[in-house]
């Protein structure tokens, strides 16, 4: 395999010339290709389009104080060879600009404009100009993620930049909801523009809940930059955290015990039953089915009440420490891991054949909302929704993580991109999970549960991934002086579904965008950080 | 000594209990998500799942502020939602009893103050109960609604005797 990523390297070197600059490895998994700023657009889009690399994240980081440019770094993933290629770029803060990529790679449009917002730098030729992370009455020329913006300089309120589609004919009617909902639900705006009931454009403002989490961390030492991980998002949380723990790990270059490997699986696997669980219920609120959600929600309970038995925590938390996992499980627990496991699996095929044999419910989800598979593509959308529309990604198969090359497991795709393959997707993800963790319990090996960090190097960089119930999310870190955070860029699955979800609600009905929402359960809190 | 589960039902006749002494009647309550994490949100959600079910006590969350006797904000304010939490705030219908949800809400949490959040709900309405936690409980939750309804009490207790006081005062 190694000669072989060294074969493909080079020839990709000898393809793109004198385009790069120069390519090193940062540790075994990531190539740095370091190109001028003129030439990024071409050679992200040779990345992505000949060679198909998923785009992975993107990052703009303030490196002034020490080599005095910022640098952007467009990260793509290439499944196949399990390895990463990372484009960077420096850009001279007297000329703040970059070509935009978006213009060709759509899935590259949120990240610069995000850049735009925190960091000042421009996207000459970006399709969408306006601003996404601070809403139109920030003003225009603070840019809160340079190093010289202090962390609680609270800006004044200017005269807004927001700006929705216009429409010219009077055949369509303008539906504005939220930010905050009828429910207890995360906020967002949404405005429709529907003709009738249905939907022919979606225009949301998201990034409500932006909390400042990435500059927050930043000077934070990383035994503490962990909690906040962990804090990142409710539902996710140990997801977050095993990111955060593997990009710490990455960069001081050890390999956790075999047992803490195991163990985070384990609970990775829990995290993803009960969510998975709790949305089956949640999509049947969507279409008032009460026995569903009712079910749904009690399974979910249940789940719950056995995280904090077994964890201490009802949402996982405190179940990683940086080097390993800080919870061990007993003989007595694996017990009554098995026990409840069989309780809900047997009530969980209950609910499902109840859900998918009743005429009413299919109606709502089979054709509604459909995401085309091009369009996931474009869009790089991952996890559920993915594999829901034929896009095969699941990250813990892809590039393995903890202790997911040891389990066999499936990975379920289905090709309609419907609510009724999100649902479906998830349940049978519900029971590979279950077969998963049996699996887990009976091989989990003996030893530590941790391994001791040495010292870490400052300004390097790397990343930790994990596949939450969500999909997949990638944490970019750079350490700083004094083992605390330089830079630090939370990218969760939902950032990069959100774009898609316009896409799939065009065409439906304005009362099945609830429904529609729910099969992509997107969470805003660690898309708005 | 109870079971967990016993103490939980117990909690939940005692919230019955209070809602009828010092209301009268039930209680309505309105969500705000200030800027959370979504877990402080979930544990709220939770109440009404069929293992707490306090609806079945007389406790309802609903969706507008102005039929709300009571406002559970979590998270600790963004900016982007300062507004929303103020506009509710002035919809919702006395005697605005809001609870703060979580540490961030009570405090900000582990990342306090920052150039887009406020750190607590505090700095932009009056709270009356804060519940720590983080997120809280769901029994903890319970727990808050029944500080706040003492608290209601006493403040209605205390303006009721400084009014008749007053009229006492005004007759001479
Ligand atoms: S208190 Fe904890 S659970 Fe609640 S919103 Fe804050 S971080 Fe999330």
């Amino acid at each position: 395999m190694e000669k072989t990523i060294k074969q493909w390297l080079s020839r990709m070197k000898q393809q793109l010339g004198n385009k790069v600059r120069s390519m090193e490895q940062n540790g075994a998994q990531e190539t740095v290709m370091l190109v001028e700023k003129t030439e990024l657009p071409d050679v992200c889009y040779f990345l992505w389009h000949e060679k198909k690399g998923r785009l992975f994240t993107m990052v703009g980081n303030d490196e002034r104080d020490i080599h005095g440019f910022f640098a952007l770094y467009y990260v793509f993933s290439f499944d196949s060879f399990r390895h990463f290629i990372t484009v960077k770029t420096l850009i001279d803060p007297l000329d703040p600009t970059f070509p935009s990529v978006a213009v060709q790679l759509p899935a590259a449009n949120w990240y610069e404009r995000e850049v735009k917002d925190l960091l000042g730098l421009r996207p000459q030729g970006h399709p969408d100009p306006r601003p996404l992370i601070l809403h139109g009455d920030w003003p225009e020329d603070l840019h809160p993620l340079r190093k010289d913006f202090p962390l609680d300089r609270h800006a004044p309120r200017v005269q807004s930049r927001e700006a929705f589609m216009p429409y010219d004919s009077e055949d369509v009617t303008e539906i504005p909801v939220g930010p905050i909902h009828a429910g207890i639900i995360e906020p967002g705006h949404f405005r429709f523009g529907a003709v009738g009931d249905t939907i022919l454009h979606l225009d949301a403002r998201l990034f409500f809940t932006h909390r400042g989490l990435e500059k927050a961390s930043e000077g934070m030492p990383l035994a503490k930059a962990l909690f906040l991980a962990e804090r990142v998002c409710g539902v996710c949380a140990l997801s977050h955290s095993v990111a955060f723990a593997q990009a710490v790990e990455r960069i001081g270059e050890v390999t956790i015990p075999p047992r803490a490997a195991y163990l985070r699986t384990l609970f990775l696997e829990l995290e993803r039953l009960y969510n998975h669980i709790g949305d089956v219920g949640n999509v049947c609120a969507g279409f008032g089915f009460a026995v569903g959600i009712s079910q749904g929600a009690r399974l979910k309970e249940i789940m719950q009440q056995l995280n904090e038995h077994v964890a201490g925590h009802r949402y996982l938390r405190g179940v990683v420490r940086l080097g390993g996992v800080r919870i061990d499980i007993t003989e007595r627990e694996k017990e009554d891991i098995v026990r409840t496991l069989a309780y809900v699996k047997k009530e969980f095929q209950e609910l499902v054949d109840l859900l998918f044999s009743h005429d009413i419910a299919m109606n709502r989800m089979a054709t509604t909302g459909v995401l085309r598979l091009e369009h996931a593509n474009d869009l790089e959308v991952v996890g559920v929704a993915a594999r829901a529309s034929g896009r095969s990604v699941d990250i813990r198969r892809d590039q393995p993580y903890a202790a997911y090359d040891q389990v066999p497991f499936h990975v379920p795709v289905y090709e309609a991109g419907d609510v009724l393959a999100r649902v479906r997707i998830r349940v049978d993800e519900v029971f590979e999970s279950i077969a998963m963790i049996e699996q887990l319990l009976h091989s989990l090996p003996s030893g530590d549960t941790f391994t001791s960090l040495p010292p870490l190097p400052p300004y390097r960089s790397a990343m930790g991934w994990c596949e939450s119930p969500r999909g997949e999310t990638v944490h970019w870190l750079m350490v700083g002086p004094d083992q605390t955070i330089y830079r630090y860029r939370i990218r969760s699955a939902t950032y990069s579904n959100w774009p898609a979800v316009p896409l799939a609600v065009k065409g439906n009905i304005v009362p099945d965008f609830p429904l529609i929402n729910k099969s992509f359960e997107l969470c805003y809190a660690c898309c708005d950080r | 000594m109870k079971s967990g589960k016993e103490q939980t039902t117990d909690l939940r006749w005692t919230l019955q209990k209070r809602m009828k002494e010092v209301l009268g009647r039930s209680l309505h309550i309105r969500h705000v998500d200030s800027g959370s994490c979504n877990g402080c949100d979930f544990e709220m959600n939770t109440l009404t799942n069929p293992i707490y079910d306090i609806q079945r006590f007389g406790v309802d969350f609903v969706a507008s502020p102005r039929h709300a006797d009571m406002l559970m904000v979590t998270g600790g304010v963004t900016r982007h939602l300062e507004e929303a939490l103020i506009k509710t705030y002035n919809a919702a219908s006395e005697p605005k009893m809001v609870v703060a949800i979580g540490a961030c809400a009570c405090s900000g949490g582990i990342f306090g103050r920052t150039y887009a959040n406020y750190g607590g709900v505090g700095h932009i309405v009056p709270v009356y109960v804060y519940v720590p936690g983080c997120p809280p409980r769901p029994e903890a939750i319970i727990e808050g609604i029944l500080l706040a309804l003492d608290r209601y009490e006493e403040l209605s207790r205390n303006r009721y005797e400084e009014l008749s006081r007053n009229k006492g005062e005004n007759r001479h």
